[in-house]
């Protein structure tokens, strides 16, 4: 799906026009390629005064990652990262110093340019004035976001107290926000629960080894995910329907995968999954719940038959295969059994809510829901649950909303474009790494800050 | 790597090499097909070469093969193109194999995909390969179309000629009647009769009735119809071109329904036509393949084995002169593969015997009843009797799926390897194809 809009303001005569008339200037994001740098210039490290120890804990990080780290803002720099290390901050005071700091490189910062906070969450155990300062970067955060241009994102990696700042998914979270990996992953504070996961030995192939299922996998979003876990070095089985089988052999094949042609809303669907998986390829790691569908209606309208498919497709399906699979652990080898992983896909409805998606946002909000209570029963293996809640991505799906809607729809976020199946990928590979093993139950949102919604 | 003796797969030599007792199994390790559309259908601008490739595309991704070298890949068509010299080598190069697997065509008319598995089975056992894939396919939507003899002729003279008199004699001899294109048929090339019209004899010979051929073709769709319905095909096919299903399949079909076309074939005969549009097969394009494979290659891989390949036999008829029906091959075929396999015509759970006509099926079961055929013809001292009705064509067969001649034999092979998988160890099938020139081969597949 072209993006008309985005290429007449970044060419030519049209860009000049849209530039007097104040339009919005969306441009093209760049996106992940195996061997490009982490970032595109020099990252400033910055941090209040009592977050000075885990700054220098974080800045060690980045310059064994071969980045050319600076430790203070000077005005004629162009940082293509800044790194705002808030993890001690006491008092909304605190913010001050740090924050000034970082707010004179802005206008500098390079194209698709980085912000990334580190801050500790706000709980009812905190000081009111601690309280005040963590969940105040919250609100810096989602704002600096908004203000940022030319595919400059702003995220947050949210870390629990205890969890010192070079666990593994504190890292690994930190590493995916300053990657072109998180394109259209704009304004969201990630929390990192606990120490758990590992580092991956290759950063470009975390995947290496493992083995994941694909639901969806024959088209647009799933194809996506199928593509970019076997790029990161998994193997993948592409589960689609039967009557998707053409597609679904394609992408199976371009991956060097296996094709299993199933409804995942048959009765015996995770053992199908289970059967195929484990004879052809050993083992099953990984978990990507992907397929889903949409019967829009206002509710006042709903028929039967729209609301009972979407929550068949999108949750129920979801939730037997997830059992049959849990059930299989104890009694199968190979079976989720070492730092395993699913992720599933939310949508933005699902938390924002949408209307004439009474259905599909009961069935993506269930999704946010099962994911956080299925984290905890893989936690015995070193294993989590997440999901990943997409806003506008531009696929065979949305191609077929109204043109206008469609156009309003696209520059309703801060990057003012939709996003591409790919960096939904990109963000369900980050979930499924070694690395995001200290993240449990949570959803991440693609959505480019999508300005409805939490 | 574990110091084994140097037979490894990347030494080219077999993992595990028939023993002294004889030769290793061949397995069907399973199957991929594209749904079989009617002629002037979907694939309508679709090649043999776009076909086959799709169908071993489909058998690569359900199988994980892609990028892996096989064996050998046979496969073959009917209805082919000079250009398709090279027809499955091509397909290979286009496909998700490596580019380094070996490809042959074999033709055979309609047994065309039976042979393929019998010859590439044959190798497996023997050890000169470890995997195969066979397979078939035909359009009769993209069929070539010649020129006639003496157009050709005058060309080829014209192209070979040094003066330009030579050039106006060559082309002198072209003559408006000679322009007419000649499109394939199904004509016998010595009879001159259609293979509907050799079928319609053979019918009337062993009196084959108008119902008996219409209650069988509906049970073929009847049955295809709720094979369907259960998922069956869905680990033994892959949509192609918006195709989902064998386009032929009528699930609201009925021998009523069926009672009421009129006969196309054997209306010139004294006795009543019986064989209508309903009970032949229609005119199809499709492609079929077959995985096949040594034990120890399916389990070095995990994949799962359905059945093997036990033996197979392959039988010719002189239908020149009358003396047999031009699609009776398959019942001498059997008779000789189960006197060397020690077992009865009864000693099957499963029976497939593809449906060129319904009355073909019928025909061949007549005969194996009949004691004067078996003795005087087979050569037997008693009839080979009949068979359980129920275990015939079980999923149904060409009548309802159609039959794009060289994809047959792979479909059928595949189909009836899953259903004895599906029955449990040690049960049985049988299979016998016809084909035109009075050819046929039977088969015997055992659940492994």
């Amino acid at each position: 799906m072209t993006d008309t809009y985005l290429t007449l303001v970044n060419t030519g005569v049209t860009k000049t026009i849209a530039k007097r008339l104040g339009l919005p200037r969306p441009v093209p994001l760049r996106r992940h390629r195996p061997g490009q740098p982490l970032t595109g210039g020099p990252v400033l490290v910055l941090h209040d005064d009592a977050s000075a120890r885990d700054a220098d804990v974080v800045a060690g990080q980045l310059v064994g990652w071969d980045l050319d780290v600076r430790r203070h803002a000077a005005s004629a720099e162009r940082y293509g990262a800044v790194v705002l290390v808030l993890t001690g901050a006491a008092h909304p005071e605190d913010l001050s110093a740090p924050v000034l700091a970082a707010a004179g490189t802005l206008r500098s910062l390079e194209s698709a340019g980085r912000v990334v906070t580190l801050s500790r969450p706000a709980t009812a155990d905190d000081g009111p004035a601690v309280a005040a300062a963590r969940q105040g970067v919250d609100g810096l955060l989602r704002s600096l976001a908004k203000e940022l241009r030319a595919g400059a994102t702003g995220n947050g990696v949210v870390v629990a107290d205890g969890v010192p700042v070079d666990a593994p998914s504190v890292l690994g979270a930190l590493r995916f926000f300053l990657s072109t990996r998180s394109a259209f992953v704009d304004g969201q504070p990630l929390a990192v629960d606990s120490a758990g996961g590992a580092l991956p030995g290759d950063w470009d192939r975390p995947l290496a080894g493992r083995v994941a299922v694909v639901t969806g996998a024959a088209r647009g979003i799933g194809a996506a995910i199928a593509a970019t876990l076997a790029r990161d070095g998994a193997t993948v089985v592409a589960v689609d329907v039967p009557a998707a089988g053409e597609q679904l052999a394609r992408v199976a094949n371009s991956v060097h995968g296996s094709a299993l042609q199933l409804d995942i809303t048959a009765p015996d669907a995770g053992e199908r999954i289970l059967a195929h998986t484990l004879s052809r390829h050993g083992r099953l790691d990984v978990v990507v719940h992907n397929a889903g569908i949409t019967r829009d209606r206002l509710l006042a309208n709903m028929e039967p038959d729209r609301w009972d498919s979407v929550l068949a497709v999108n949750i129920a399906a979801q939730l037997r295969i997830d059992e049959a699979l849990l059930a299989a652990r104890g009694t199968r080898d190979g079976v989720l059994a070492d730092a395993p992983r699913i992720v599933s896909l939310a949508s933005t409805s699902g938390i924002a809510g949408n209307r004439g998606q009474t259905n599909y946002a009961a069935s993506k909000g269930g999704v946010i829901g099962m994911v956080r209570a299925t984290a905890p029963l893989l936690a015995d293996a070193g294993g989590t649950a997440n999901a990943v809640a997409p806003g506008f991505v531009e696929t065979e799906m949305t191609a077929r909303i109204p043109a206008l809607t469609r156009q309003v729809a696209r520059r309703l976020n801060s990057l003012q474009q939709g996003g591409q199946p790919v960096d939904v990928a990109e963000a369900v590979a980050f979930l499924a790494s070694p690395q995001a093993g200290g993240i449990l139950g949570r959803t991440l949102r693609v959505c480019g800050q999508n300005l409805v919604g939490a | 790597m574990t110091a084994l003796p140097s037979t490894t797969a990347q030494s080219g030599l077999p993992t595990d090499p028939p023993t002294p007792d004889g030769p290793r199994r061949a397995v069907v390790v399973g199957g991929n097909r594209i749904p079989f559309a009617r002629a002037g259908g979907p694939y309508v601008r679709s090649s043999n070469q776009d076909m086959l490739t799709a169908a071993l595309d489909g058998l690569v991704a359900r199988f994980g093969l892609a990028g892996e070298q096989i064996g050998e890949v046979a496969a073959g068509a009917v209805l082919k193109h000079s250009k398709d010299f090279n027809l499955t080598r091509e397909a290979v190069l286009g496909s998700a194999l490596a580019s380094g697997t070996p490809a042959y065509d074999v033709q055979m008319a309609c047994a065309t995909g039976m042979e393929t598995v019998v010859g590439l089975a044959n190798k497996i056992r023997l050890g000169q390969i470890d995997s195969a894939v066979a397979g078939g396919v035909d359009s009769t939507s993209d069929a070539p179309i010649a020129v006639s003899d003496p157009l050709r002729r005058a060309l080829l003279d014209l192209s070979r000629a040094k003066s330009t008199q030579a050039r106006l004699a060559a082309l002198a001899r072209v003559r408006p009647g000679h322009l007419a294109p000649a499109a394939p048929t199904t004509a016998e090339p010595r009879t001159g009769l259609s293979m509907g019209e050799h079928q319609a004899l053979t019918t009337a010979a062993w009196g084959i009735t108008r119902e008996a051929q219409d209650e069988l073709a509906a049970a073929s769709h009847h049955r295809l119809a709720a094979a369907y319905e259960r998922g069956f095909f869905d680990d033994l096919m892959t949509p192609y071109r918006g195709l989902t299903r064998d386009a032929n399949l009528r699930t609201d079909t009925s021998v009523e329904k069926l009672a009421t076309l009129k006969p196309v074939f054997g209306k010139g005969l004294d006795t009543p036509a019986t064989m209508t549009a309903g009970n032949s097969t229609p005119l199809s394009d499709g492609a079929s393949t077959v995985l096949l494979a040594s034990d120890a290659w399916a389990a070095e891989r995990g994949l799962p084995v359905l059945a093997s390949v036990v033996d197979a036999q392959a039988a010719a008829v002189d239908f020149l002169h009358g003396r047999e029906g031009l699609l009776m091959a398959g019942a001498y075929a059997v008779p000789r593969l189960l006197a060397r396999n020690g077992l009865t015509l009864q000693d099957f759970d499963l029976y497939e015997i593809h449906e060129a006509f319904a009355a073909t099926v019928l025909s061949n079961l007549a005969a194996w009843d009949d004691e004067r055929f078996c003795t005087e013809r087979l050569g037997l001292d008693k009839p080979l009797g009949t068979i359980d009705r129920s275990r015939l064509n079980v999923v149904g067969s060409s009548v309802a799926a159609g039959h794009p001649f060289a994809a047959t034999g792979g479909r059928i092979v595949a189909t009836l390897a899953k259903l004895l998988a599906e029955k449990g160890p040690g049960s049985r099938g049988l299979v016998s194809v016809c084909a035109a020139g009075g050819q046929g081969v039977a088969m015997i597949l055992e659940a492994a």
